[in-house]
């Protein structure tokens, strides 16, 4: 075994699945030679050879119709867009076509796509670089979305996404790239879409959030934990589907949650699975459901994101808001 | 300081080719594609054929019989003439009025009636056939064919993509997206853009500075051409030669139908007297692809009347025969929906379907 970073771990699974199927490709804004803007295709090109990890002409829209059109080629295209503001310019592509292949061909197309993107806050991007835009992609049926929140989990996800014969919308938090490192096999191996983990066990209070939200989910139980406060915290994995036994069965146990995203609070992740913890467990409920969100405006400049990103005490005090109730 | 315009004289480049007049003579002999007598007979069977379908469906919507419909009358030596040139492993990507190329190359006519009325089998396509049901959204075709096109490069497959918009698709970025990718990677693709002179009511005067939308292709380094969309061969001809540049790793080709849809936009309410003129109908209607096609073939004595009526006739009982199965067709439902969103159901929709077959089962 060997510790990667959470982008080598990404290239690791590239690599793996490159290798694996001859009709993986690769292909994005800079991919190729350069190896992308964060150096997940790093030595790819040089490895698979221009035919199967290849640049694009600079245009969202072209890069994910492409694949489309791939796909009924009997190909499993792997399209990166550079930073995930830029599927504004793909919606069409993403949502109104690549997600309803099945559909539109009453299943005689299909579309194994997977759409890897770098996203989200706290690293100082411009405009449109660092929004988190899963809900809107969570939203769209025919799509699945992924995030994971550390490198292992990354690996086996993508390989995994890649594997899957319907689109996967992949997401990768910039923060987590390169700022720790874990034991990952070298070897394949994978981790079922639509299954959340439980990071820690707790008997007091569930947190249920994904992506670098986590970690500051972790943090805030180990802050809890010095008050006597024992706080489960799930990781989703991915947002669409959503493993809603796992959270059911936690708020059984600990009869209170805080849901978390770092994305804003309006129409999200976060407020559909209130509402499926409502609908399914509200006899257990000790106290409502709450969320740590953040704010509903465009995500900002650089300046000010370090007090519009949600963080370990926005959960901490949520919590004990629950546990006082 | 000056410098010389390079736009001065474009429009000499992109001069409309024409093989057959409005009187049915050939003007452009050497032009003539090579096609035998029988090909010319089927030529002018499909245009024949698709000019009654288009009647029947237009009355068929009328008596609430079919759903969504775009008339095609008018365009149909752009259509057919341009879908002769595929073969049948070629792989065709149309927009929503491009209806008779799917039939023509191969989706049995009972399922283009139930793709109108929204019944998800008529867009499965039969698993001989190469093809994307009618695009909706204008231009998104067009990027897709790229990416099929580029898919055959790959798997070293002699074939061609071919995907039709219209004359307002081609203000779409993803037409100019599409092209400039299948330029990029010298894919055999092939982007006929039937300019019909309106994009609902809005004139091609209005869309676009360009005088014509066969030199957008210039922009992206690929031909294009411009040609009579109501001369048959010569759409045929231009079609057929930009298969081959294509199969022959030469790249893709834009190609630009001057054609004329006789009817409204849709059956949906859309009135083009609100958009054009009698006077503007009439022109359209002198350059009529079958009539000047007819006056060609029984010159040459391989058409005639009964022909003709015979075409009709067979037409006439298909449609009927079409219709029945169409209304014999189970009707679409909920589980349907469901059962071909994924691969695999997850949670959410299994418990939908189950949701589902209770409500359908009562």
């Amino acid at each position: 075994m060997a510790q990667m970073t959470m982008i080598q771990a990404i290239t690791n699974a590239l690599q793996t699945e490159l290798k694996n199927d001859e009709n993986v490709l690769v292909f994005g804004e800079d991919v190729g030679q350069n190896g992308g803007v964060f150096r997940a295709t790093e030595g790819l090109q040089e490895e698979f050879g221009e035919e199967r990890v290849f640049d694009t002409p600079l245009a969202e829209s072209g890069i994910i119709g492409l694949a489309v059109g791939m796909s009924t080629q009997g190909l499993r295209p792997v399209p990166e867009i550079q930073f995930f503001g830029f599927v504004y310019e793909a919606m069409d592509a993403v949502s109104g076509q690549a997600a309803r292949m099945r559909y539109r061909s009453g299943g005689r197309w299909h579309a194994p796509i997977t759409i890897r993107s770098p996203f989200g806050g706290g690293v100082h991007t411009p405009e449109l670089h660092a929004d988190s835009l899963e809900g809107l992609m969570a939203q769209q049926p025919g799509l699945k979305v992924v995030i994971p929140s550390n490198p292992y989990d990354a690996k086996g996800l993508l390989i995994q996404s890649i594997r899957d014969n319907d689109p996967v919308i992949f997401l990768e938090h910039m923060k987590l790239y390169r700022s720790f490192r874990e034991e990952v096999p070298e070897e394949e191996y994978t981790v079922e879409l639509g299954k959340a983990n439980v990071k820690r066990e707790g008997s007091d209070i569930t947190f249920v959030t994904y992506g670098a939200m986590v970690h500051s989910a972790l943090k805030a139980a180990d802050e809890l934990k010095e008050e006597g406060i024992e706080a489960e915290v799930i990781d989703l994995r991915t947002v669409a589907p959503i493993d809603i036994d796992t959270i059911i069965e936690s708020v059984k146990k600990t009869n209170r949650a805080v849901v978390i995203q770092e994305a804003q609070k309006q129409a999200g992740v976060a407020a559909n699975i209130v509402t499926e913890i409502q609908e399914r467990a509200i006899l257990h409920l000790e106290a409502p459901v709450l969320r740590v969100a953040a704010p509903d405006t465009v995500y900002p400049f650089s300046e000010a994101e370090e007090v519009w990103l949600p963080n370990h005490k926005d959960i901490v005090e949520k919590a004990k808001q629950s546990i006082n109730f | 300081m000056s410098f010389n315009n390079p736009l001065e004289g474009i429009e000499e480049k992109f001069e409309m080719i024409q093989i057959l007049d409005e009187n049915g003579k050939i003007v452009n002999e050497d032009a003539m594609p090579d096609l035998s007598d029988e090909d010319l007979v089927e030529l002018m069977r499909r245009m024949v054929y698709t000019r009654v379908l288009d009647q029947r469906s237009i009355a068929l919507n009328r008596q609430g019989r079919l759903g969504f419909y775009a008339p095609t009358a008018g365009q149909e030596a752009s259509q057919l003439g341009s879908h002769f040139a595929m073969e049948k492993e070629d792989f065709l990507l149309p927009a929503y009025r491009d209806v008779p190329q799917l039939i023509f190359h191969g989706l049995p006519l009972y399922q283009a009636f139930l793709f109108s009325r929204g019944h998800f089998h008529g867009n499965q396509m039969p698993e001989d056939m190469n093809a994307l049901s009618p695009q909706i959204i204008i231009g998104a075709q067009i990027t897709q064919a790229a990416g099929v096109a580029l898919g055959f490069k790959r798997k070293g497959k002699a074939n061609i993509a071919l995907t039709y918009t219209g004359d307002g698709g081609a203000s779409q970025g993803d037409f100019y997206e599409g092209m400039n990718f299948a330029g990029a990677y010298q894919a055999p693709a092939v982007f006929v853009v039937q300019n019909n002179q309106f994009a609902i009511s809005v004139p091609v005067e209005k869309q676009s500075a360009a005088k014509t939308v066969a030199q957008k292709a210039a922009a992206v380094g690929i031909p294009g051409y411009l040609v009579d969309g109501m001369d048959v061969l010569a759409v045929y001809a231009v079609v057929k030669q930009a298969r081959e540049r294509a199969v022959n790793g030469e790249g893709p080709t834009l190609i630009e139908t001057m054609t004329y849809r006789y009817g409204p936009h849709t059956m949906a309410g859309d009135d083009p007297t609100r958009y054009r003129t009698d006077d503007m109908d009439d022109e359209w209607e002198k350059k009529d692809p079958l009539v000047r096609f007819r006056k060609y073939l029984e010159g040459k004595g391989l058409w005639s009347e009964e022909k003709e009526n015979e075409v009709i006739e067979t037409a006439k009982e298909e449609i009927k025969a079409a219709i029945k199965k169409a209304d014999q067709q189970e009707k679409q439902k909920v589980t349907d929906l469901i059962s071909i969103t994924y691969e695999e159901l997850p949670s959410n929709l299994q418990e939908q379907m189950e949701e589902y077959k209770e409500k359908e089962s009562k």
